[in-house]
């Protein structure tokens, strides 16, 4: 029975390579047939790793995976019905575009005029019909990432695999081959799963982010989630775009509480999906930087704004749409401004400038 | 690649003279300097082989040393109709015969080393090192430590036996290492793509491996073949009664005072010159293939 469903659940998948430290290490996830996920982490957090054992080129050292309903440890690529991009697409040199994409078709021993015609058809949904008799050296990098897509794709897998696909572009083509890769995912209709370490490309692309470090899930989610409500310090610093402070606990005052911070009144935080406090606790928390606003000192705080800290401007990046203020608000932590250009510009600080960054209250998140 | 074409450096020289020719102004006095040592050096490793071969073309007043004394071909008659001379012929037709099984054991076996020593094993430096030591041992010793193996065994030694032994011993590390330079620029990536693409092993041998590696197996054809074809200190002993054409020209030198053994030097490069262009002819095949393939 030909099994078309592509999701996937990972349970309690250990691997390790030396026996003593696990490179994966414990991880569960369920990606639903059809979704886009990325695994992001830095390098030598283990993500390469799983997707190597689901794509059946590493043994998982325990645990289940189950694509399908069906667990496949210890099966072939082709009996899983996955198929790999690697990083540096792993072209066949001696093969032309054509003979490359029908590889595949060729191994299972399909007739050279039928495997062909397969292979031309595919060429044509990347767009490469042009190219077809061009062997992979004549091809720029985004062309071979194409012809390493249709490759992959032509099995009709029921997972496709991508490790650091975008990696070996540049940056331009880097934003185009990403819209590319997720065109081509709408059209499969199948599950991708994409290795990367651009917390950008992961944001832009997947409907499903799993950050992860030294082994194991940190959180998992959707894109909007992971960046907006990360779960704790790691998350917020990897994914960028928050400023994380610390800080014990002085008072709770029902749904929020306040923090004991180089503010004078300490910083309020409401305790949102928080369970609860109590004073003592030392507490992270984080604040998108495009929440901060700069005030002159002496000057009204907007309304509802509660929370200012006195700061010194340590430098000033000029981002084109933003304005990006580098802030020595708390002492160990980077603090950092996103200042809208025209905000900026009525009234621009210089380096050295004493401001009060403020921020909603709302606006703070606890971290776990 | 590099070891063929030291093989060939006449096809680098022109090259050299070339850029000396138009003299314009901008190269330093060292280049010049350096140009003429290096004429010297090409002068220095042809001139002695030259001398032989314009010598072969004596007519049959002709002697051993210089002036040339009329030009005619009788020297390459007297080569393969004169039995004085020696086994030229048998001489020449055991070499080649010899130098085809060396080569395809020396790829078969190279080929496979390669493959295997794609991933660490335990004891793979002890199996290098072995390997190497056999590079170094002097061919002479090694020859005769065959030969008398062969005795102790009461085993005839003959040109198929104990001299395709003795010459392996020489053109496996030989190809070993060629094979190793080879493998190095070979992407085990491809194979696990082959492998994700539904390919048996085989299947990714066959249809990747060699095809991709397929200019490097000629090269250590080329070696297997040219290391065998003029190999002469592991053959002295190993030969038994029958000799190898090195050793045939060996022998003449002592007894034949003609300009024929000066033909046989011709002839004999002249064979190694056709086997060294059909291996690069081939390779160059292969990658016209491919060219134009990939024009269509």
């Amino acid at each position: 029975m030909k099994n078309d469903r592509g999701d996937i659940e990972l349970a309690g998948v250990c691997k390790s390579f030396d026996g003593i430290t696990n490179v994966v290490d414990g991880v569960n996830l369920r990606i639903a047939d059809g979704a886009y996920c990325c695994f992001i982490g830095p390098s030598g957090c283990g993500k390469t790793t799983i997707l190597r054992m689901i794509a059946g080129h590493e043994d998982p050292t325990a645990g289940e995976i189950i694509i399908g309903g069906q667990n496949v440890v210890g099966l072939a690529p082709v009996q899983r019905r996955t198929a790999m991009m690697f990083q540096s697409y792993a072209l066949f040199p001696h093969l032309t575009v054509r003979e490359n994409i029908a590889f595949a078709l060729r191994v299972r021993g399909q007739s050279k005029t039928d495997r062909l015609r397969a292979a031309d058809a595919m060429i044509e949904k990347v767009r490469l019909t042009q190219f077809a008799d061009r062997l992979p050296a004549q091809l720029s990098g985004g062309q071979q990432q194409r012809v390493a897509l249709a490759r992959a794709a032509i099995t009709e897998p029921r997972v496709l695999l991508l490790d650091e696909p975008l990696s070996a572009l540049d940056e331009q083509l880097r934003v185009q081959m990403r819209q590319e890769l997720r065109r081509m995912q709408q059209e499969l209709g199948i599950t991708f799963i994409h290795v990367t370490h651009t917390q950008l490309e992961a944001i832009a692309l997947a409907d499903l982010v799993v950050v992860m470090e030294q082994g194991k899930i940190k959180q998992a989610g959707a894109a909007r989630d992971v960046y907006a409500h990360p779960h704790d310090r790691y998350v917020a610093e990897f994914m960028g775009g928050q400023n994380v402070l610390s800080g014990r606990v002085e008072k709770v005052n029902g749904a929020s509480f306040t923090l004991a911070q180089v503010a004078p009144d300490g910083i309020e935080v409401p305790l949102q999906a928080r369970p609860t406090v109590s004073v003592g606790d030392k507490v992270d928390i984080a604040v998108r930087r495009d929440d901060v606003a700069l005030v002159r000192p002496g000057r009204d705080l907007p309304p509802g704004y509660t929370n200012s800290l006195p700061s010194r401007v340590l430098a000033i990046e000029y981002q084109g749409y933003f304005v990006k203020v580098m802030l020595d608000t708390v002492p160990d932590d980077e603090f950092v401004a996103y200042v809208p250009e025209k905000t900026f510009f009525a009234d621009p600080f210089t380096v050295g400038d004493v401001v009060m960054a403020t921020w909603a209250t709302g606006s703070a998140l606890p971290l776990a | 690649m590099s070891a063929v074409l030291a093989d060939m450096p006449e096809t680098a020289a022109p090259a050299t003279t070339k850029a000396i020719a138009p003299s314009k102004g901008g190269r330093p006095w060292t280049f010049y300097v350096l140009a003429t040592l290096f004429g010297l050096y090409v002068i220095a490793l042809y001139g002695p082989m030259f001398c032989i071969y314009i010598l072969s073309f004596q007519d049959i007043r002709g002697g051993l040393v210089f002036p040339m004394k009329g030009h005619s071909l009788h020297w390459f008659v007297d080569l393969f109709t004169q039995v004085r001379t020696g086994d030229v012929k048998g001489s020449f037709d055991r070499s080649i015969k010899l130098a085809v099984i060396v080569t395809i054991i020396t790829v078969l076996v190279s080929f496979l080393a390669g493959l295997g020593f794609r991933k660490r094993f335990r004891g793979d430096t002890f199996v290098f090192y072995m390997m190497i030591g056999s590079l170094v041992a002097p061919g002479l010793v090694l020859g005769l430590g065959t030969g008398l193996l062969f005795q102790a065994l009461g085993l005839n030694a003959s040109w198929y036996t104990s001299a395709l032994g003795a010459q392996l011993s020489w053109t496996l590390p030989f190809g070993v290492l060629v094979m190793f330079a080879v493998m190095s620029r070979f992407d085990h990536v491809w194979e696990e793509a082959a492998y994700d693409l539904g390919a048996s092993r085989w299947q990714s041998i066959r249809l990747v491996m060699i095809p991709v590696l397929a200019p490097g197996l000629v090269a250590v054809a080329l070696f297997g073949f040219t290391l065998s074809y003029d190999e002469f200190a592991r053959s002295l002993q190993t030969a038994g009664s029958l000799n190898t054409l090195p050793l045939e020209i060996w022998s003449m030198t002592l007894n034949v005072t003609s300009p024929s053994l000066y033909a046989l030097g011709t002839v004999t490069t002249i064979v190694s010159f056709i086997v060294i262009g059909a291996s690069l002819g081939s390779i160059v095949l292969i990658q016209k293939k491919r060219g134009s393939q990939a024009k269509g």
